[in-house]
């Protein structure tokens, strides 16, 4: 059998390719499955969905949704944890789209407030809020007590 | 429709023109009365205690001829049967023109302003925030000695001090050269620091109050709160650090002045009250006219 242009040949493939939905690849490696809780799909599993993790000598993790194609606000708010992840839409095997994530400037109900007595960790009716920066690093400000998360964003994920 | 929630909300030129209000109302705040809100309420919601906050917007209110409703002592409320407060905001902003809230978790009065339909005002959000004890420091700096470019020493709590955090940053407006003088444990949070530096403010730092005391012109002493600290026996060991007497006074600056929001422990000794330098109960009392010029705005 010819090898594929990645070295692997289709029986070697881990994960089968899919015909229609969402790779998103280059993950920052052991991020897989945070990337499923920030998009929700641990929550509501409808689609099948296949993980890969530590791919290309640890380099990186894939997640293959079938059937769905993620729109890009759906899926910008995964740079929080893994900044350098690709979107690729697929139809009939095909890569239609493909798009690097980018952070928005805003995110509300992904992640808890670092601060125990932030009023959006009380009983409230109230979403977390965060204004994003980025500069050296990416820095959640909580647009309710003011408390930045700078380091093990992925702690706070709600 | 404006909230007060944070000094940082506010630009340079908005705050002049509310220090401007309070001296153009500051007679009246003395003695007088007007009837600019008359037919107004105010509801003051203290969920936390307080003296000089909640009755000089009590006292602003009325000399404005306004009226005032309070949530009374908490105990009697409908918190004790669980009720949360965005319903109680919700409910009091029906009854009142403007909402005056002091409530103990952080971004209280952030979110208190997402389920009003009248302006709040923030009366002290735990840690957070206190615009309005900002303004009032703002306007006595600016009244008894000089704003722009003042030399001024933080000095105390710099690290769990809400009084101090907002008003480095308000100062940093003004050009201010700032000296934050604490122990090592109460030292001002390093992210804070950068702010005021990326900001253009000059900042020193030292833990020595005699490095600094001869060439500021104005000390603004804070008191070290005991219910900030997770452990006591931290509080026990930096209590009384900074104790100004009238010895420490004998080389200042003659226009050095004195303040502190109060209410005092043991940082300033009564012997210094009698002092020309010692300007906190005038302080205490231009709370009057700039919490009027505060209502008037948002209610105005």
């Amino acid at each position: 059998m010819k090898p594929k242009p990645d070295g692997h040949n289709d029986r070697e493939l881990r994960v089968k390719r899919i015909t229609n939905g969402t790779v998103i690849d280059h993950i920052t490696a052991g991020q897989a499955l945070n990337v499923l809780r920030i998009l929700g799909i641990m929550d509501r599993l409808e689609e099948v969905v296949s993980v890969v993790m530590n791919v290309s000598d640890r380099k990186k993790d894939i997640v293959k949704i079938e059937g769905r194609e993620l729109k890009p606000e759906e899926v910008d708010k995964i740079a929080l944890i893994s900044p350098d992840a690709t979107i690729n839409i697929i139809r009939d095997y095909e890569v239609v789209e493909k798009h690097r994530v980018i952070l928005p400037s805003r995110i509300e109900g992904v992640v808890r407030c670092i601060n125990p007595n932030c009023i959006t960790n009380t009983d409230e009716p109230v979403k977390p809020k965060f204004v994003i920066s980025r500069g050296e690093r990416v820095e959640l400000h909580c647009m309710y007590c003011g408390r930045v998360i700078a380091d093990r964003i992925a702690d706070f994920l709600i | 429709m404006q909230h007060v929630i944070t000094i940082q909300d506010f630009s340079r030129d908005e705050i002049d023109r509310i220090l401007d209000r309070a001296s153009e109302l500051e007679p009246v705040a003395h003695t007088g009365s007007s009837d600019a809100l008359s037919g107004r309420i105010l509801a003051t919601l203290f969920y936390e205690p307080s003296t000089r906050t909640r009755l000089s917007f009590d006292v602003a209110m009325k000399r404005l001829g306004g009226d005032v409703i309070d949530l009374g002592a908490i105990e009697t409320s409908s918190a004790v049967k669980g009720e949360n407060l965005a319903d109680t905001i919700s409910v009091i902003s029906g009854y009142a023109d403007a909402i005056v809230l002091r409530h103990p978790k952080e971004g209280a009065a952030r979110m208190a302003s997402e389920f009003s339909s009248v302006p709040v005002i923030n009366a002290g959000d735990g840690a957070g925030q206190h615009p309005t004890q900002t303004l009032l420091d703002l306007y006595t700096i600016r009244k008894e000695g000089k704003l722009n470019k003042a030399k001024i020493a933080l000095v105390g709590d710099l690290k769990y001090s809400r009084t101090v955090h907002s008003l480095a940053h308000a100062l940093s407006l003004y050009d201010a050269e700032i000296y934050l003088v604490s122990p090592d444990q109460l030292k001002m949070p390093d992210l804070m620091k950068g702010g005021l530096i990326e900001s253009g403010t000059e900042i020193v730092e030292t833990a020595d109050i005699d490095d600094v005391i001869d060439v500021v012109d104005v000390l603004y002493l804070t008191r070290i709160q005991k219910e900030r600290f997770p452990d006591l026996s931290e509080y026990q060991s930096v209590v009384g650090s900074y104790k100004i007497t009238k010895e420490t006074l004998k080389d200042v600056k003659d226009n050095l002045i004195i303040m502190h929001p109060l209410p005092r422990e043991n940082e300033i000794d009564p012997e210094v009250d009698a002092s020309r330098h010692a300007i906190y109960f005038r302080q205490s009392f231009y709370g009057v006219p700039v919490r009027m010029a505060i209502l008037s705005m948002v209610m105005g």
